[in-house]
């Protein structure tokens, strides 16, 4: 059964077993405003919870996107080079990052579950 | 997911003053318009409303209200029986100050003594005297500089009670018609010319220019009625709020640079490609700081030149990236950067050695350890549609 977490980075995380899918909130997402470009990493990156793991450009910024957990690049989401805006418009679904494998799943016991992730998001 | 460090937002760090921001006239309106505001030039503005990209494409297709209010409204007028006006102002900038008739506006550039230009800035002719609108980051230092070069018979009257907004695209003059009353009908305001008119009752300066390269006005208005002409310009069904962010998408597709980011005291006009802005005359009497320099580098070329760039692939590569040359040293750097939302690719203006400003030429930029290439391209980006006289 698939668990959902969230980070202060506003990065969401679908867990299934070792296995899991990242990407950013919608939140996140309205924040930034029209993404451009989207720079994923590819799979077998090494990622280290809380370093930088993918970029997201808008019209006027850059911005970093996080690795909520430590873990290996399965899969990157091909489908953002050709279509970056899938970010805006389906956030937590189609506008995934990446898939990796989990090196130490009791990291996850640091993130925010949906009801801590909208109370934090509606005290900022 | 944070801002990231290396990366700018398009505001400077000269931008940013410690002090808490100021609000502008329309402060309350532009909350009240849903507007995210961001402390800039010492003021918060509203940075979007709805977004940048549809907004940036509304202006290019209908018609978009700034609020520029942060800017420095200027009235230089001499005191009675002094007629040095004009000759004080040309000791300070390059420009045709003697040939400015009533109403009619030049661009031009404050210069330091050795030719760094120190702000960019619009001089109009207005019936009491020379009307100048600098820029809000820059504009006390303007006023000190100002105070400190022109003779005590010029009066410097800071028109801080005045808000200026701007209403550009190829639907504002539409719009705008229906409320105005003025001296000559909009269709005779043409490009770079001003007038006295009356937009929903309040008296008001309007010239046709703006920031954008899309046909605009600019109009200076009394603070206290910012509100009442704000909400008179939105009741058009062309207009809508437009942010600042927008408007540095709208400005850099046309090539209008941006000063603390294009320009600065380190520039010269020559090295900014800003050489329109050193008339025939002032060029051959001289006159005005740094005339000497600026006479050998139009000549021989200065160091750097700023040139537009697109950017190769989807990625943008911002103001502070260097440019490489073969050996991967840093000889130049990009100054704005960003997506250009109507050409859909990512462009850039930056400084580069003046021997490989042509167009075509591949240049080689670097950003948080990655490889880019932009090529030299003629600006404007988007071609301007000015209001042209005879047009």
């Amino acid at each position: 059964m698939a668990q959902t977490y969230f980070s202060e980075d506003h990065e969401w995380i679908v867990v299934e077993g070792d296995s899991a899918t990242v990407g950013i909130t919608d939140y996140a997402q309205a924040q930034l405003g029209d993404i451009v470009f989207a720079e994923v990493p590819p799979a077998g990156t090494k990622l280290e919870k809380g370093k930088e793991a993918a970029v997201v450009e808008s019209v006027k910024a850059a911005s970093d996107v996080y690795a909520p957990v430590t873990g290996t690049v399965t899969e990157a989401n091909a489908a953002l080079e050709a279509d970056p805006a899938l970010v805006n418009t389906s956030p937590e679904q189609d506008g995934w990052f990446f898939k990796l494998t989990l090196a130490d799943p009791s990291e996850l016991d640091g993130l925010m579950d949906e009801a801590g992730y909208k109370a934090f998001v509606d005290s900022l | 997911m944070t801002d990231a460090p290396t990366q700018n937002d398009g505001v400077a760090d000269d931008d940013v003053i410690d002090e808490a921001p100021a609000a502008l006239p329309l402060d309350a309106w532009h909350e009240a318009k849903g507007a995210r505001m961001v402390a800039f030039a010492g003021y918060l503005m509203p940075i979007q409303y709805e977004g940048i990209m549809p907004e940036h494409h509304w202006v290019r297709e209908h018609a978009g209200l700034f609020d520029v209010s942060h800017m420095g409204q200027l009235l230089l007028s001499a005191d009675d029986g002094f007629d040095g006006l004009d000759e004080a102002i040309e000791a300070l900038v390059p420009a045709d100050v003697k040939s400015l008739v009533l109403g009619k506006m030049r661009y031009s550039l404050l210069l330091a003594e050795n030719g760094g230009i120190l702000d960019d800035l619009m001089l109009s002719r207005w019936p009491g005297g020379i009307y100048v609108v600098v820029n809000g980051a820059t504009k006390y230092d303007d006023l000190a500089h100002l105070r400190e070069h022109l003779p005590d018979e010029i009066t410097i009257n800071h028109l801080d009670d005045r808000a200026l907004l701007a209403l550009q695209g190829p639907e504002a003059a539409v719009a705008l018609a229906r409320i105005v009353t003025g001296e000559y009908g909009l269709d005779a305001l043409t490009f770079m010319t001003g007038g006295r008119y009356e937009i929903a009752g309040v008296e008001a300066w309007i010239s046709r220019s703006g920031y954008t390269g899309e046909d605009g006005f600019e109009i200076s208005i009394p603070a206290v009625a910012a509100e009442k002409v704000a909400d008179a310009l939105c009741a058009q069904p062309e207009v809508k709020p437009i942010g600042l962010g927008a408007r540095d998408s709208l400005r850099l597709e046309a090539d209008l640079p941006l000063y603390g980011h294009d320009l600065d005291e380190e520039t010269t006009p020559i090295a900014a490609a800003l050489g329109f802005a050193l008339s025939k005359r002032r060029r051959e009497e001289g006159g005005f700081p740094g005339h000497e320099r600026l006479m050998i580098e139009r000549e021989q070329g200065a160091i750097l030149k700023r040139v537009g760039l697109v950017v190769e692939g989807r990625q943008p590569v911002r103001e502070g990236a260097p440019v490489l040359d073969g050996e991967g040293n840093a000889v130049g750097r990009v100054t704005s950067g960003g997506f250009s939302p109507t050409l859909q690719k990512p462009i850039a203006m930056a400084y580069v050695p003046t021997a490989s400003a042509v167009p075509g030429t591949a240049i080689t930029l670097e950003q948080r350890g990655k490889l880019f290439t932009g090529i030299v391209t003629p600006m404007p980006f988007v071609p301007h549609r000015y209001h042209r006289k005879g047009a």
